[in-house]
């Protein structure tokens, strides 16, 4: 009798380019803490089929060796759901930035002895290895009062009825899960170690996007004007110099440009009608 | 409410349950810590696809109501969860519905602008709100903008990456924890009048789960050394629809059956076609054969035994291999776009699009039932006699207000046994007994941190008697101090330890663990192979002595969090194993091949694990669960004949 529900990972279809059972090289930008230097360490791995960046990790993590043989601490990353949800593991992979459990290898690297870098995001304070601190996005949150307000939990009845169209246009709003991605890939956007500077740098389109999400509410509009007085102010929708590269790393696929524009206007029908005392 | 912001309130844990709890308790006029592993936005919650259970006008107009809702999950529950919180939380859930929806959820819309419902396992009714197919992450991002608004007003305090360690108990009450913050690995005390453990479940046990990496089930088991028990721990939820793995398991929710989707097997062992080429009559759909009347949503235990069966004990998988179809591709586009959420996780992580090929799925570890053991004060609902016939569409016993499951704001509600610690949300034994079904645990964790927040500003403003403030400074250097202790001990076992040795490296433990909790513990249970498993953690917890820490960093050591926790679900997996071994019957999830009757005289009975400081071990004991609301009755869900034989448990006994 069979009790287990193992399943072999390695039955599963894979793309067709990748060479089963191939040994390829991850290589990982470490720094032991704030201040500290940065090294690269190489490490050989055996990716299954469909396996992530993650699961290679972990083979490392295992028995921590360098492909020199020397062995070492095991390699510090920040992980959560590893499904693409949380924005947890966003590090830069080849020199591009992403979540790194939804990187499959069979992409990344087909071949025997291709090669994959791994680099911490460069816009945010490196707390060790690939582990980086964004609190700075969170904080862009409360500058933008990403919510709506609420009277409180009492019962109330329901909210707003809502257009399917409008519902669809909150949603993918909705979906960002505050990874960085856009502010990595941002030439605007520049590190900034102490929290003191952080209102007087760009804020970025992850929050110029959320600014729109709780503009698009009946009830969180109460606050547009709030949202807009900041996004119109220093740090705010001037600083974005359209690069658009936000938009082409969103691993959720939000309409980031779409969201600026339209945050771009409505502070400039705000700053006329500021101007004309309305 | 009197405003005492002297009073503080600790939260562990920032999903659904904690933010929920953050949001009411700070409402209520207490101040805050909020402690997460991660930063709360990143919690577990995230993951959570299908929907959330209520009642609503267009179910109750066709005879639903939140009696049915209640009925329900205590039948799908296999009559072991506790009656009267559940009772409550389906009064609720409607409530919550309209709460969630004021703070801006995008739940889906119908035409008119109404919030949209789809079918979930264990009803006949639609009653299941959604947003697209990733509704935990909607609903808790709504709560965690409500935390944030309510920490840009000072009123809540987040201590994000901080690790929780102990609770600090005096004379039987606790006061306050101790946590360790995982970037400078300081570690230290904070007070607290009321502690409220909102950490989830322990997926990481089983190795490969459904569940994030963070959900290794540590907090609980710390709280269960203190002398907090357990109740049910053998009660875990085996998905049956999941996507395997190298590095986890990815859960593909219900809603896709709830949208229409078909599991099915090519009825041709071995059958080399592509499942486009087979013809219907050569497709054996064996969840609709078998359960003509719920079909494909039959309950998460009776669908995952049925799946592992077929490939199992038939050699009906797909290839031969442990998979089954799960078929969505009959189905329109406005359906497939409702489901975008689940399907690009399929896409992206197996590179096939479901739109177009049948997806290929097997169940896996997705929920503990079980978790730290909670207590209640009955509300005003107490009928003369229980009801005992489940039948799906009748009326409620009493019209569609019958009255309340809990006493609101009793100090005790989703308390512990220790005084002053709660437990809200998926680390609550109460609500979903032997079997969760579809939809209920965003339910259950929301009206943990809303209804049972009340009992916690109650119990802060109006039981406690001395306040945290007050206390000598004692109690906490003594617990600092063990944690410290175990701090230096794994520290230094990284230089003094041998690094090579297999036996003592802390990933190799934890792998074995995974794989052995996974064989012994999960579809099929037999006596011989529960001890054996118990043996092997015998092993595994003696071998944990000479651990061998990876890293000496005193900055940022992830192997010593990691090396910690694998301590700490050594032995919640042994209280698992032990419940499972004792539990001498087959009641939902729990499903035991040598005991394959449900056996209420015995065993319809709380499962009550206790640690003992002295062996190190855990004792297991039944409790009689109060079943003075429903009576137990046989829980077929109208199984047919004609497709019974290999699974007989999916059956009761009594049918």
């Amino acid at each position: 009798m069979i009790t287990s529900l193992t399943t072999n990972a390695a039955n599963q279809p894979a793309k067709p380019a990748a060479t089963p059972g191939r040994t390829i090289t991850l290589r990982i930008k470490r720094c032991d803490g704030p201040g500290k230097p940065s090294t690269w360490q190489d490490f050989h791995v055996r990716p299954l089929k469909n396996a992530n960046i993650i699961s290679c990790l972990q083979q490392v993590a295992l028995n921590p060796v360098t492909t020199d043989g020397q062995r070492v601490a095991p390699v510090v990353w920040d992980s959560g759901c590893l499904e693409e949800v949380c924005g947890s593991c966003t590090m830069v992979i080849n020199g591009k930035v992403r979540q790194s459990c939804s990187c499959l290898l069979d992409d990344y690297a087909p071949n025997e002895g291709d090669v994959v870098t791994l680099e911490p995001m460069t816009k945010f304070p490196v707390v060790r290895d690939l582990w980086v601190d964004r609190s700075r996005v969170f904080h862009a949150l409360k500058r933008v009062k990403a919510w709506v307000p609420i009277d409180g939990t009492y019962n109330l009845g329901a909210g707003p009825k809502e257009t399917p169209a409008n519902q669809e246009t909150r949603y993918v709003l909705s979906t960002c899960m505050s990874c960085g991605c856009c502010l990595e890939a941002c030439p605007q956007f520049n590190m900034e170690e102490q929290p003191k500077d952080w209102d007087q740098a760009f804020i970025g389109a992850h929050a110029i996007s959320q600014a729109r999400l709780f503009n698009l509410h009946p009830t969180g509009a109460q606050l547009e004007r709030e949202r807009l007085e900041v996004l119109g102010g220093v740090g705010g929708i001037n600083d974005c110099g359209n690069a658009q590269n936000c938009v082409k790393v969103c691993p959720k696929k939000i309409p980031l440009t779409e969201s600026i524009a339209a945050i771009g206007r409505a502070v400039t029908i705000h700053k006329v009608k500021q101007f004309f005392g309305r | 409410m009197a405003v005492t912001n002297s009073k503080r309130v600790i939260v562990v844990g920032g999903g659904l349950a904690g933010l929920a709890a953050s949001v009411r308790v700070a409402e209520a006029g207490l101040s805050i810590d909020l402690f997460s592993l991660v930063p709360v936005k990143r919690s577990h919650s995230v993951c959570a696809q299908g929907g959330i259970n209520a009642c609503n006008e267009v179910a109750r107009q066709q005879g639903y109501s939140e009696y049915e809702h209640f009925d329900e999950t205590i039948y799908g529950g296999d009559f072991l969860a506790d009656q009267h919180p559940v009772l409550e939380m389906a009064n609720m859930a409607p409530k919550i519905i309209d709460l969630l929806d004021r703070m801006g959820v995008p739940f889906n819309r119908t035409g008119e602008g109404n919030r949209d419902l789809r079918l979930f396992g264990g009803s006949l009714f639609k009653r299941t709100h959604f947003s697209g197919a990733t509704t935990g992450q909607q609903l808790m991002y709504a709560l965690d903008e409500q935390t944030r608004r309510y920490e840009a007003e000072g009123k809540v305090n987040k201590y994000e990456f901080w690790e929780f360690l102990a609770p600090v108990v005096e004379d039987g009450r606790c006061v306050g924890i101790v946590a360790q913050d995982q970037r400078t690995m300081q570690v230290r005390t904070f007070r607290a009048d009321a502690v409220v453990m909102a950490t989830g479940g322990n997926g990481l046990i089983f190795g490969k789960s459904t569940q994030s990496v963070i959900c290794t089930g540590a907090a609980a088991a710390r709280c269960y050394q203190a002398g907090a028990w357990m109740g049910n721990p053998e009660m875990i939820q085996v998905h049956p629809t999941a996507i395997p793995g190298a590095d986890k398991t990815r859960l593909m929710s219900e809603s896709a059956r709830g949208e229409g989707g078909r599991v099915w097997v090519p009825r041709k062992k071995l059958d080399p076609r592509a499942p486009a080429d087979i013809p219907e009559a050569e497709r054996y759909y064996f969840l609709e054969e078998r359960y003509p009347k719920y079909k494909n949503l039959v309950p998460r235990d009776i669908a995952t035994r049925e799946i592992f069966s077929i490939c199992v004990n038939d050699g009906l998988g797909v290839n031969g291999e442990r998979q089954v179809y799960l078929d969505l591709t009959h189905l329109p586009a406005s359906t497939h776009h409702k489901l975008e959420g689940i399907l690009e996780i399929y896409k992206k992580f197996m590179g096939e699009d479901p739109q177009f090929v049948p997806m290929r799925i097997f169940p896996s570890v997705h929920y503990s039932m079980g978790g730290l053991w909670t207590t209640f004060t009955k509300g005003s609902y107490n009928p003369d006699q229980a009801r005992n016939k489940h039948n799906s569409g009748s009326r409620p016993p009493l019209g569609s207000d019958i009255g309340q499951g809990l006493h609101p704001g009793a100090p005790n509600n989703s308390m512990t046994n220790i005084q002053g610690l709660y437990a809200f949300g998926e680390v609550n034994f109460a609500y979903h007994g032997a079997n969760r079904l579809g939809a209920n645990a965003l339910l259950s964790c929301i009206f943990d941190g809303l209804f049972c927040g009340q009992s916690v500003v109650s119990y802060v403003n109006d039981v406690v008697a001395k306040p945290v403030a007050d206390l000598t400074p004692a109690a906490y250097d003594r617990a600092v101090g063990v944690q410290l202790a175990k701090v230096k001990r794994l520290t230094d076992s990284a230089t003094s330890g041998n690094q090579a040795e297999p036996q003592t490296n802390p990933y190799q433990i934890g792998k074995e663990l995974g794989d052995e909790m996974t064989e012994a513990c999960t579809v099929v249970r037999t006596e011989p192979r529960l001890k054996q498993c118990i043996t092997k953690l015998e092993e595994l917890k003696a071998r944990y002595q000479k651990i061998t820490l990876k890293d000496s960093a005193s900055w940022t050591n992830q192997s010593l969090v990691y090396t910690r926790a694998i301590g700490d679900m050594l032995l919640v997996a042994e209280a698992l194993a032990k419940g499972a071994l004792e539990r001498r019957e087959s009641r939902g999830a729990h499903y035991r091949e040598d005991y394959q009757a449900r056996d209420d005289a015995q065993f319809m009975k709380t499962t009550l694990a206790k640690f003992d400081p002295a062996s190190g071990g855990s004792t297991v004991e039944f409790v009689p669960i109060d079943d003075s609301l429903i009576k137990a009755t046989a829980r077929t869900y109208g199984k047919t004949d004609a497709g019974a034989g290999s699974t007989k448990a999916a059956a009761s006994p009594h049918a």
